[in-house]
């Protein structure tokens, strides 16, 4: 595996199907892990970082999960390679300020990915496509007792694991859930809903996570906490939160099919239309655009576009998977023709 | 001020460009900054926003002025980063991190998972594990003084096992 065939084809997580996948995305866990006899790599030595990345590197050699893994070394990723596994959310926009000896690893079809040597020694990370949560856990859970025979993981009986930011001691897990919320947006029910969620321990994020906004109408929720509350029942409760936002979407767009059908589809169609005939885009129009042809599809206004095909131009069209795709670097200005004339093409 | 790129959001990333030998200012918002692929340092906001509850602690001065012996921060250190530096840190500022973690998190003891090898021998921490379930089973129902009292047992028993 190279990062070329990553872009032949998306990962495994965007396949759109799992639970409630026609407004749940995707599903992640992540784990925050430190090896307990070197300093946080915000702190240590170019030496440590090395001794710390070569332990790493030994203990996964031996994990199933990551059996034709694909090892990458920040300073052997150009930029454009680095921004392309932002968008794919294989590391994240912190690994791209990371020091000497940062790595990341990449399992197969890009289910389990590995960060080393970013805020906390290791961060590891499942994605499931759909509302998958307790897989995605299942997964992370079974290669971190693999890692935790072979590394001694920095863990206090009180705290749990510790971390370099005291918000991720104890579970060291965030788990979260990529959510499409048109219509909640569309009838205004969104802030106040955003807001019931963090009197569950939860907060929402924008596409790329923490300080990001939220774009296309796609929102991330995920667990405040880490101390305190096993790894089984955080997840619970996002998937039993989840649900219910999910929930209110569903009742959202049924009130606005019944209501205002016809606005609804004139917004869906007028999406299609641009997207099937504009000559340039740019990305922030085309997120929106491709949210209201989601929705649309969701609703079976739209009968000839599948829900993977969606999932894929999401990926695609970012500035950096599209200058892959080309072979070249381009101007912003390039990008929204090459951006226009890749979605004419796939929507034909 | 708003974004120099798409003129529609507030520009919050802001940087100094060098270009052909010219200076400038660069001012874009997030989404715009993404695109270009400038980092937003999305950790900035919540590592202000430890500092500021690190500061709020109450503790004397004296315990502030600690310095962890195997990676050299000092309590001031972690104040302003907003970062611990080592596992060390952990014990050497365990005073002040306990109620920290209490702030952040409403609770200040683990009952997540168990590392399957613990300082070079296997998990011998199932009885803790236990009486933790019982104490989330309390602070569920809560049965707060019940729960006071369990936790201080934990404690004990961590404090016996533990070599
Ligand atoms: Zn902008
Ligand atoms: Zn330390």
């Amino acid at each position: 595996m190279n990062l070329n065939d990553m872009i032949k084809e998306t990962g495994a997580w965007l396949r759109g199907t799992g639970a409630n996948a026609d407004i749940v995305v995707s599903s992640r866990v992540r784990l925050a892990r430190n090896l307990s006899e070197f300093p946080f790599p915000h702190r240590a030595s170019s030496e440590h970082r090395e001794k710390i990345a070569a332990a790493v590197l030994r203990a996964v050699t031996g994990c199933p999960a990551f059996a034709n893994s694909l090892v990458l070394g920040i300073e052997e990723i150009t930029p454009l390679d680095k921004q392309l596994l932002a968008e794919k959310h294989i590391i994240s926009l912190e690994f791209l300020e990371c020091g000497e000896n940062a790595k990341v690893i990449i399992g197969e079809k890009e289910t389990i990915s590995l960060m080393v040597n970013e805020e906390d020694h290791l961060r590891l990370q499942a994605m499931q496509p759909g509302l998958q949560l307790m897989d995605a856990w299942k997964l992370v859970d079974e290669v971190d007792t693999q890692l935790s025979r072979r590394i001694r993981f920095a863990y206090s009986q009180d705290w749990g694991y510790l971390t370099a930011c005291p918000t991720n001691t104890g579970t060291g897990m965030r788990a979260s859930l990529m959510l499409h919320l048109p219509c909640l947006v569309i009838s205004k029910q969104i802030n106040k809903i955003l807001h019931v969620i963090t009197k569950f321990g939860l907060v929402a994020r924008g596409l790329y996570g923490e300080g990001t906004e939220p774009s296309g109408n796609f929102f991330q929720i995920s667990n405040q906490i880490t101390l305190g509350r096993s790894e089984e029942d955080l997840i619970d409760n996002i998937e039993r939160i989840g649900k219910q936002v999910v929930g209110h979407e569903q009742k959202a767009r049924k009130v606005l099919v019944t209501k205002s059908r016809t606005e609804l589809e004139d917004r869906v169609f007028r999406a299609y239309g641009i997207l099937r005939n504009a000559r340039t885009v740019s990305s922030a129009e085309t997120l929106e655009l491709l949210s209201d042809l989601r929705l649309g599809t969701e609703l079976g206004m739209i009968q000839e576009v599948d829900r993977e095909l969606l999932n894929e131009l999401l990926m695609l069209v970012q500035p950096a998977h599209l200058q892959k795709t080309e072979g070249s670097e381009l101007s912003p200005a390039e990008r929204d023709i090459k951006r226009a004339n890749l979605i004419r093409r796939k929507l034909e | 001020m708003l974004c120099q790129i798409c003129n529609k959001s507030e520009a919050t990333v802001h940087y100094t460009e060098l270009a052909d030998s010219n200076v400038s200012e660069i001012h874009l918002c997030e989404r715009c900054a993404v695109e270009k692929g400038i980092s937003v340092k999305p950790h900035f906001l919540l590592a202000d926003l430890m500092a500021g509850l690190v500061g709020a602690e109450k503790f004397p001065v004296a315990k502030r002025g600690k310095k962890c012996s195997f990676c050299g921060l000092t309590y001031s250190g972690f104040k302003s980063m907003g970062r611990l530096g080592c596992a060390k840190c952990y014990e050497t500022f365990k005073e002040s991190l306990g109620a920290l973690l209490d702030r952040v998190h409403g609770c200040s003891i683990h009952t997540g998972k168990v590392p399957a090898v613990i300082d070079g021998e296997v998990d011998r921490t199932l009885v803790t594990r236990k009486m933790r379930d019982r104490l989330q089973k309390l602070i569920e129902k809560e049965e707060f003084e019940e729960a006071a009292r369990l936790r201080d047992e934990i404690r004990k028993y961590i404090e016996q096992v533990s070599p």
